[in-house]
């Protein structure tokens, strides 16, 4: 999968695979430990070292943000969901119990890449309460739980049994949790009226609520999205990727790769909106 | 339309006080397609406003020739976002006075960059050359192509078979086609992404729907 894909390390790169392993795995200066995390994700370094120096640091101690968080745990938990690693889930699902939101968001995100059904039943359990229960935190800009990631995760794991705890999301007052569930809902239905919701917040007055729906899209391939996503304003890089989240499903379900005798109107018809926004 | 007109398009534009405002401004700008609103539209790539920045290119594509040279001219000056929206820009217009910016921009740092700089090499109106220019112009172009179908980034790769297929099937073609077709056999055979494959795909269908069976656009 194109997540997992080994990105080149730059030449003129300030860190190396070795200095960047060795800097995790010390505990001397904190700044160089956590950009590390970032970095070997960035990289995408899944040398069994650097794994296990990415796991030590889930349990991290000492890096500690004035609220209590826990930065150098969130770095390491994203950096575990690039690297493909099948044994770090139970580490992970782990830190969906972590006091620190976004130690929970960044593990939520990195078990929904990973694709381990395993993580489904610790992350419903994070959706106790259902919508009642889904109230911000009073002093901050986040709810009591990732709900977006925890529900966009569940639609990627394929939670079917999830629907009926998923659904009621759909209403609620953050933009963003209703398309994570509209999403999910789409992924584990296929009803297109998922889609079309999605669509509609396509027209939604803030860019940034109208990057995330395109994200969706592109995320569930929902093929009727293509053309109102080619006219929703925002950048041209966004919308193409969008746009080849949907090309990239519609080939796949047709099965026909690289096969030249046998573009679909559909591919024929994404790939001009995808020319006309290079 | 009248200056006065304009100038007064020119003044709802710097008046809009919210993105959407802007927008519209600028849409009703472009529309005027005048040459006294390419300077406002030039600066307009630099705000960050991505609607506003496609109707700002649309804009300058619609003025075309007259609006290549302030362009130019102030490349240099821009942040990596307008920077990529004035290539845009180029590229849509397709004056072969920007074959230089276009092959200096296929290697640029930014992604949107390269990829905006792949399409507009291949779009480039090479009958605006002299005759004797246009075979050595469209090798530069070729060369930087085939590289570009290289890059690190699916998305610059798309592009390049784009700026590839236009290039073989340009009326104009004064080169041998035959590295384009032999590279996208490679591709078809190498890229992983299934978009970009699928993309090597229809340009292989439009190329020899352009030249003869087995001509490969030798010429």
């Amino acid at each position: 999968m194109e997540q997992f894909e080994k990105i080149s390390i730059p030449s003129d790169n300030t860190l190396t695979v070795e200095r960047a392993i060795a800097n995790l795995q010390q505990t001397e200066d904190l700044g160089d430990r956590y950009y590390a995390a970032w970095w070997l994700g960035r990289f995408r370094v899944r040398e069994p070292e650097a794994i296990d120096a990415l796991l030590a640091a889930l349990s991290d101690e000492a890096n500690r943000s004035p609220d209590g968080g826990y930065p150098l745990r969130r770095n390491a938990a994203k950096a575990l969901g690039k690297l493909g690693e099948p044994r770090v889930v139970p580490a992970l699902i782990r830190c969906l119990d972590c006091s620190d939101y976004y130690v929970r968001e960044s593990a939520a995100q990195s078990l929904e890449m990973l694709g381990d059904p395993a993580a489904i039943p610790p992350l419903l359990k994070l959706m106790e309460g259902g919508i009642e229960a889904a109230q911000f935190v009073p002093g901050k800009p986040h709810l009591v739980q990732p709900y977006d990631a925890i529900i966009e995760a569940l639609g990627t794991l394929q939670a079917t049994a999830a629907r009926a705890q998923i659904e009621p999301f759909l209403e609620h007052p953050v933009s963003r949790v209703q398309y994570a569930a509209a999403r999910a809902m789409y992924q584990l239905t296929g009803e297109s009226a998922y889609g079309e919701r999605l669509v509609v917040a396509l027209e939604a007055p803030d860019l940034q609520l109208r990057r995330s729906a395109l994200m969706d899209l592109g995320a569930i391939g929902y093929l009727g999205a293509a053309k109102p996503i080619s006219e929703t304003l925002a950048e041209n890089s966004m919308k193409l990727i969008a746009l080849k989240g949907i090309l990239d499903t519609h080939l796949r379900e047709r099965s026909i790769g690289g096969n030249r005798a046998a573009l679909s109107a559909e591919a024929l018809e994404i790939m001009d909106l995808m020319d006309s926004l290079l | 339309m009248t200056e006065d007109r304009v100038r007064e398009l020119i003044a709802d534009v710097d008046r809009a006080d919210s993105a959407d405002g802007v927008l519209d401004a600028v849409k009703a700008l472009s529309a005027a397609e005048s040459t006294d609103a390419i300077a406002k539209l030039i600066e307009v790539l630099g705000y960050n406003n991505p609607g506003a920045a496609v109707a700002a290119v649309d804009g300058l594509v619609a003025i075309g020739e007259p609006a290549v040279l302030p362009l130019l001219e102030q490349l240099d000056g821009y942040n990596y976002g307008a920077r990529a929206w004035a290539i845009r820009a180029l590229a849509g217009i397709g004056d072969p006075r920007g074959l230089e910016i276009l092959l200096t921009a296929a290697a640029d740092f930014s992604l949107s960059v390269r990829r905006a700089a792949a399409r507009g090499l291949g779009a480039l109106r090479w009958q605006e050359l002299e005759r004797g220019g246009i075979a050595d112009a469209q090798t530069r172009a070729l060369e930087t192509l085939l590289e570009t179908t290289e890059d690190p980034e699916w998305v610059v790769r798309y592009a390049a078979v784009v700026g590839l297929e236009a290039l073989a099937t340009a009326p104009t073609l004064s080169i041998s086609g035959l590295p384009i077709r032999q590279r996208f056999e490679e591709m078809i055979a190498t890229e992983v992404e299934p978009s970009v494959r699928a993309r090597v795909g229809l340009a292989i269908e439009r190329i020899e729907a352009v030249t003869p069976s087995q001509g490969a656009g030798v010429g």
